[in-house]
C-alpha cells in the first residue's frame, strides 16, 4: 500500500530525514518510535502534505500513486488520514458542520454522492455509538473547550466518519492519561481491519501495549535505525535509546 | 514533491478569483431619463419636480443643499481616496419605461429579467396558491422604485410599505413628521447632500400593536454610469409594533467610482421593535483598487417609546471604500441597541465602519459585536462610541470586537470611544486580533476540505455570532458571500 524509498527532506534549510526506507502493506499496523527530534513528526508531515516540509530526495508511492505530487486535501480523499498530536480548534465551526463538510470534500473527490443533513446525522450517531461517545459532541465547537482526551476521541471519530485506508496516529498518546488513552486505543483497534494499514508515531512504548503493532521501527537521526516486531518496543522501554547514540534525560 | 503554493501564488489566486466572483456586475441596457450632470440648485429642482414634490419637499432639499455648500467633506475616517468631483456625476437616472407605474403587469419586462438575474423574486404570483409569502419587495433601480410587491396584502394590516417618493404623495403627513427627525438635513456632509438630491428608497409604517406578517425587503441597484445613488429609507414602527427589513445592494462592474450615499432612519415608539439587516455587495472594485462603490452611509435609529428596540444586522462584503455607522439613540427608558456586524476587505478595499450607541434614557441597554475581516491588501477599521448621557441610570453596554487577518499585507485596526457620564453605567469592550493559522488551514485540508473551502468554514465559524442574527432568508446567501468574497486569499 505504502513504499517509501530513500526519503530524504527539510524544514527549512535544515535536513530531518535522511534516507528512509519503509513498505507497509494493507492490514498492517506498523510503529515508529524514536526520541524527540528523530524526525517523527516530520515524517507524518510529509506524508499528509503540509506546507513547509519540502522532500529533497526519494519517493512515497501510495497504491501506485505518487503521493507526494497531491495537494492534502487529494491525499486525505484517496484515503490518507493523520489523527493530530495536538487537534486543532475552530470556533463558531460547530463538530458536525465540520465533519459533514469534510466528510462530503471527500466523498465528492471519490465520486461518491454527498450526504444531506439528516443522511450525515444518522451515519454520525451511529459512528458515535460505534466508538461509545455521546453525540453532545457534535453540537459543540471543533476542539474548542475540549480536554486533550476529547480532542483525540474527536479525531478518532473523524477517522470513522472519513473511513481511510491508511491512518497515521501521530503521538496519539501525549497529553492523555490512562483511561483516555485506553478510551483513544479501544477507537483505534474497532478501526483495524484487513484494507486498512496504520502507522503509529510514539515516542513511549505505552501506547503499543493498546495498539499492538505487526512491526516496530526505531527513527533516529533521520534514518530507521532498527526493525522488529512488537517485542521491540518492549526493549526500548527499557533499554531507552542510548544503543541509537541518542542521551536523553528521561 | 510539489512547491508550496508560497504567498505570491496566493496573491493571484485573490486577484483572479475574486474578479471573477463578482456575478452581479453585468449591465442592463435599458433607455434611462437622466438628470445632466453637475450639482445645482437646478438639480434639486429637476428631481423635485420630477417627483411632484411638494414645495415644503423642495424647500427643505434646499435648505440642505445651501448648508452642504457650506460644509467639508470628512477626514476623520481611516480611508483614503482622490478627491471626488461632485460636479462630474448625474444625479438623477431612472429607467424611462416605468416613471409611475400602477401595477406589477406594467414593470418593463427588461427591469424583470435584471431581478431575476440578481435572484431577486418581485413577482407575486410565483407562489404557490396556499402559501403565506414570507418577503416583500421594494425594487430601486437607479433613482427610482421600480416595483413593489406584496403592498395591497400588507394593507389589509394598516402596513405601509412603498416607495418614499409615492409615500410623500400618499401620506405627507408622515413623511413630514418623521423626515430629518432622526438624521437631520445638517446632520453630517454626506447625509445633508442625501437631503438635498434623494431621489428613492423605501417608505415603512408599521401601525400600532401589528406585528408585520412577512419581511420586507428593498433591492437596490445602480445600474446607470457616472451616476451617484442616494437613496433615503425611513421606517417607522408605532408602539407594540414589529418589523423584519432587509437591503441587499449590487452594481455593475466600472471602471469609475460611483458614489453611493444613503440616509436610513428608523424611529422605534414604545414596546416596538425593528430589527434592520443589510447584506451590502455593491461592486469592490477589481484586483487593482479601479473602480468600486464608494458607500457613504448614515444609520440611525432612535428608540424613542420606553422597551423599545433596534437591532442592527449588516454583512458588508462589497464596494471599494464602506464608511458607515448604523446606530441607536435609546432615548426610551428600558430601550435596547443592538449592533451586530460582519465586514469583509480583499484586495484594495477599505472600510471604516461600526456603531454609536447613545444612552439617554434609563436601564438602556445596547450589545455591539463587529467582525472584520482583512485579506489583500485591505484595511478594515472598527470605529464605534458608546456614549452614557448624565440620566441614563442603569444603562449597560458590551462590546466586543474581533478581527481576523488573512495573509500579511492587510489590516484591522480598532478604534472604540467610550463617554460615560453616568457612574451607574458599565461598560465593557472586548477586542481580538486573530490570523488564520497554518494549523487550522492544515488541518481542515488533511480532512478533504480545499483551502476555499477551509477559508470559507473557518471565516464563517469566526462570524457566525453575527450570521445568526440574519433572517433565515438571507442567512445561507450570507454564508455563501462570505465564502465567495475570500475565495483564494490563502492558497
Amino acid at each position: 500500500m505504502l513504499e517509501i524509498v530513500n526519503l530524504h527532506a527539510s524544514v527549512g534549510d535544515r535536513p530531518i530525514l535522511k534516507g528512509i526506507d519503509l513498505s507497509i502493506k494493507a492490514g498492517d499496523v506498523h510503529a515508529i518510535m524514536g526520541p524527540n527530534g528523530s524526525g517523527k513528526s516530520t515524517l507524518s508531515y510529509i506524508l499528509a502534505g503540509r506546507d513547509g516540509y519540502t522532500v529533497t530526495d526519494g519517493s512515497v508511492t501510495y497504491n501506485g500513486e505518487d503521493l507526494l505530487a497531491l495537494p492534502p486535501e487529494r491525499r486525505a480523499a484517496t484515503g490518507v488520514f493523520l489523527a493530530f498530536q495536538y487537534p486543532v480548534e475552530i470556533p463558531g465551526v460547530s463538530n458536525s458542520t465540520f465533519l459533514k463538510t469534510a466528510l462530503n470534500a471527500v466523498r465528492r473527490q471519490r465520486g461518491e454522492s454527498e450526504l444531506d443533513a439528516i443522511q450525515f446525522l444518522k451515519l454520525a450517531r451511529a459512528k458515535c455509538k460505534q466508538l461509545g461517545m455521546t453525540d453532545e459532541m457534535l453540537k459543540r465547537a471543533v476542539n474548542v473547550g475540549f480536554s486533550g482526551g476529547e480532542k483525540k476521541r474527536n479525531d478518532i471519530l473523524q477517522m470513522a466518519l472519513l473511513d481511510p485506508k491508511l491512518t497515521i496516529l501521530d503521538e496519539t498518546d501525549s497529553g492523555l492519561d490512562i483511561d483516555a488513552l485506553r478510551i483513544v486505543a479501544d477507537g483505534v483497534n474497532s478501526l483495524r481491519g484487513p484494507n486498512r494499514a496504520m502507522l503509529v508515531i510514539t515516542h513511549y512504548q505505552r501506547l503499543l501495549s493498546y495498539i499492538v503493532p505487526d512491526y516496530v521501527h526505531v527513527l533516529a537521526f533521520g534514518r530507521i535505525q532498527r526493525s522488529g516486531g512488537k517485542e521491540l518496543a518492549l526493549e526500548l522501554e527499557a533499554r531507552g535509546y542510548a544503543e541509537f547514540g541518542v542521551n536523553e534525560a528521561a | 514533491m510539489s512547491p508550496a503554493p508560497n504567498t505570491s501564488d496566493t496573491l493571484d489566486q485573490v486577484k483572479n478569483i475574486t474578479d471573477q466572483k463578482y456575478k452581479y456586475g453585468f449591465v442592463t441596457e435599458i433607455e434611462s431619463d437622466t438628470a445632466p450632470k453637475g450639482l445645482t440648485e437646478d438639480t434639486i429642482r429637476f428631481i423635485s419636480a420630477k417627483k411632484n414634490e411638494p414645495q415644503w419637499l423642495l424647500d427643505w432639499r434646499l435648505k440642505a443643499f445651501r448648508h452642504w455648500l457650506t460644509m467639508k467633506e470628512p477626514k476623520w475616517a481611516r480611508v483614503a481616496y482622490p478627491p471626488i468631483d461632485y460636479q462630474d456625476a448625474h444625479y438623477y437616472s431612472a429607467p424611462k419605461s416605468t416613471p409611475l407605474k400602477k401595477s406589477l403587469d406594467e414593470v418593463d419586462p427588461e427591469l424583470l429579467r435584471t431581478y431575476e438575474k440578481l435572484g431577486i423574486p418581485i413577482k407575486e404570483q410565483e407562489l404557490l396558491a396556499g402559501v403565506e409569502p414570507t418577503i416583500a419587495v421594494d425594487a430601486v433601480f437607479d433613482s427610482v422604485s421600480v416595483a413593489t410587491t406584496f403592498k395591497a396584502k400588507l394593507h389589509e394590516k394598516g402596513i405601509i410599505f412603498c416607495p418614499i417618493s409615492e409615500a410623500v404623495q400618499t401620506h405627507p403627513e408622515l413623511v413630514k413628521q418623521y423626515l430629518g427627525s432622526v438624521v437631520p438635513y445638517s446632520d453630517n456632509y454626506f447625509a445633508t447632500l442625501n437631503s438635498a438630491v434623494f431621489t428613492d428608497g423605501s417608505f415603512v409604517y408599521i401601525p400600532k400593536g401589528v406585528r408585520c406578517p412577512m419581511e420586507l425587503s428593498t433591492y437596490f441597484r445602480i445600474n446607470a454610469a457616472n451616476t451617484g445613488q442616494f437613496e433615503r429609507t425611513l421606517i417607522i414602527a408605532d408602539a407594540g409594533s414589529y418589523v423584519s427589513y432587509l437591503e441587499g445592494c449590487t452594481a455593475p462592474k466600472r471602471d469609475e467610482n460611483q458614489l453611493h450615499a444613503a440616509v436610513v432612519e428608523l424611529v422605534a415608539h414604545d414596546d416596538a421593535q425593528i430589527k434592520y439587516s443589510t447584506v451590502q455587495n455593491w461592486y469592490p472594485g477589481d484586483e487593482h483598487g479601479v473602480g468600486g462603490i464608494y458607500n457613504f452611509v448614515t444609520k440611525r435609529g432612535a428608540c424613542r417609546g420606553v422597551n423599545s428596540k433596534i437591532s442592527w444586522t449588516q454583512v458588508e462584503t462589497g464596494s471599494a471604500i464602506t464608511w458607515k455607522y448604523p446606530s441607536c439613540i435609546l432615548q426610551g427608558d428600558n430601550s435596547v441597541g443592538e449592533f451586530y456586524s460582519v465586514a469583509i476587505t480583499n484586495n484594495y478595499q477599505q472600510a471604516d465602519t461600526g456603531t454609536k450607541m447613545i444612552h439617554i434614557g434609563r436601564n438602556t441597554r445596547s450589545t455591539i459585536v463587529a467582525k472584520g475581516i482583512s485579506a489583500g491588501r485591505a484595511q478594515s477599521t472598527y470605529r464605534g462610541l458608546v456614549k452614557i448621557m448624565p440620566k441614563a441610570i442603569g444603562a449597560r453596554n458590551h462590546t466586543q470586537c474581533d478581527s481576523l487577518l488573512i495573509g500579511d499585507k492587510c489590516g484591522a485596526h480598532t478604534v472604540p470611544y467610550i463617554e460615560s457620564r453616568n457612574k451607574s453605567a458599565k461598560i465593557e469592550h472586548e477586542a481580538t486580533t486573530a490570523k488564520i493559522s497554518e494549523e487550522q488551514l492544515f488541518y481542515c485540508r488533511q480532512r478533504g476540505l480545499t483551502p476555499e473551502d477551509a477559508v470559507s468554514l473557518i471565516v464563517n465559524g469566526f462570524c457566525r455570532e453575527v450570521l445568526k442574527e440574519l433572517p433565515m432568508e438571507f442567512a445561507v446567501e450570507a454564508q455563501k458571500l462570505v465564502g465567495i468574497s475570500l475565495e483564494g486569499s490563502v492558497g
